[in-house]
């Protein structure tokens, strides 16, 4: 089962059906299993079972969760892999000792592949959709993936499975989340 | 960040039926304060949804909800600054702090509209944004919305597309010609457009009094010159 972190100003949102439903539908079609909760009603019990979490991403305005990063601690023990989507990149950074500051993306631009990653488009550069208001400077140690003009669109922790990208995969770039779904299959063989 | 009644929101609203459904969404989590609307004299508006966007105003009075409208010429990209305007006039009569719309894939328009809500420092909801488009009409039908094929723009539809009501039967249609014919089952890739006459927050519905047809080579267009309110 994946777990889908629902990471909007409030739990049952407006934007969860923008957010946490297109990440769904991937996960889905890709023929697993999923369940979602927002982060603020997030219980031990809830992450039984789970090989994967998808921390998902918020409004451009939305920066509520970034006012409440405590409520994330849990991440730090975490085993199974995690994606962190944009407002769900941010929080891996500001978890993990990393920085967000105001940086603000919106619409299709160029991410180049730095550091190949088999997360990522295997093309040197792709189009992806952005979304954000704020842009991470990562923890000490983690390895960029990816960047655009902007910032840093691509991260993941120097030894562990968790991985960060600041562009919304949903959005014409399924594959980075059906990669992702395919490594939590193979980390829990 | 939002008040104890929800936000107040402002949705955008061409007539058709995605921007209804919008609405009927944003309803359930937060308050719709208004409905804007741009009219554009462009019939082909890279924006706005044009056949039958001057019956915003009834469909407005039928849901009991305030309009503001402002008019376009339709110029790519200069029609922006207009949708920018008629958002600005409702944060000042409606006090709204965001805006919904029924986009569905396009990122053009989302893309579009986010920036002008970031330069307004406006929260931008798309509650169908990527949904999935056969649940999506499937609920549409399920819910009671009334929504009638307005205008056809391309192969298979033909001419007594023109003005049928969106029901489980239209919509194994459109199935077909989705899997068939590879049109978007939406419409979101302008393949047709609708006009909604009902829906399950109007207080009373629309009725047709008098339209008229243009039809030629899979393009077509119902033009309602004449409609009312009437009880349900």
């Amino acid at each position: 089962m994946i777990f889908l972190l629902d990471l909007s100003y409030r739990a049952h949102s407006l934007s969860r059906d923008e957010f946490v439903g297109p990440v769904a539908r991937i996960v889905s079609r890709a023929g697993q299993e999923w369940r979602e909760t927002h982060f603020s009603e997030i219980r031990s019990d809830d992450l039984k079972g789970a090989i994967g979490i998808i921390l998902c991403g918020t409004a451009l305005k939305d920066n509520l969760f970034a006012a409440r990063v405590q409520e994330f601690s849990w991440l730090r023990n975490i085993s199974v892999p995690v994606l962190g989507i944009c407002a769900g990149m941010q929080i891996l950074c500001l978890v993990f000792g990393g920085t967000i500051r105001p940086g603000c993306e919106i619409g299709m631009t160029t991410v180049r592949a730095d550091t190949p990653d088999p997360l990522l488009p295997g093309s040197p550069a792709f189009q992806a959709y952005e979304l954000h208001s704020f842009t991470c400077d990562p923890p000490q140690g983690w390895v960029v993936m990816a960047v655009s003009d902007s910032g840093v669109q691509a991260v993941r922790h120097p030894d562990r499975p968790l991985y960060g990208v600041m562009f919304h995969p949903e959005v014409r770039n399924d594959g980075v989340v059906e990669r992702f779904l395919s490594l939590c299959q193979e980390k829990d063989r | 960040m939002t008040s104890v009644n929800g936000m107040r929101l402002g949705v955008l609203c061409s007539g058709g039926k995605d921007s209804l459904f919008a609405c009927y969404l944003a309803m359930q989590k937060e308050e719709v304060a208004c409905l804007i609307s741009v009219r554009s004299r462009n019939e082909e508006s890279y924006m706005f949804h044009i056949p039958n966007v001057h019956l915003v105003p009834l469909q407005a009075e039928a849901a009991g909800l305030p309009l503001v409208t402002v008019e376009t010429e339709g110029i790519e990209e200069a029609e922006l600054s207009d949708l920018s305007r008629a958002i600005c006039l409702a944060v000042e009569r409606h006090g709204i702090e965001g805006v919904v719309t029924g986009a569905l894939l396009s990122v053009y328009q989302a893309t579009r509209i986010q920036r002008i809500c970031r330069d307004l420092d406006l929260w931008c909801f798309n509650p169908l944004w990527y949904t999935d488009q056969e649940a999506y009409m499937e609920l549409l039908v399920e819910a009671g919305f009334r929504a009638v094929v307005t205008g056809v723009f391309s192969a298979p539809f033909n001419a007594a597309w023109l003005g049928r009501m969106i029901d489980q039967e239209a919509l194994k249609d459109l199935k077909q010609y989705a899997r068939k014919h590879r049109i978007t089952l939406t419409g979101e890739g302008g393949e047709y457009e609708t006009l909604v006459l009902d829906a399950p927050f109007f207080a009373r519905r629309i009725v047709i009094e008098e339209s008229t047809e243009e039809y030629f080579n899979y393009r077509g267009i119902l033009r309602v010159r004449r409609a009312s309110l009437e009880a349900k």
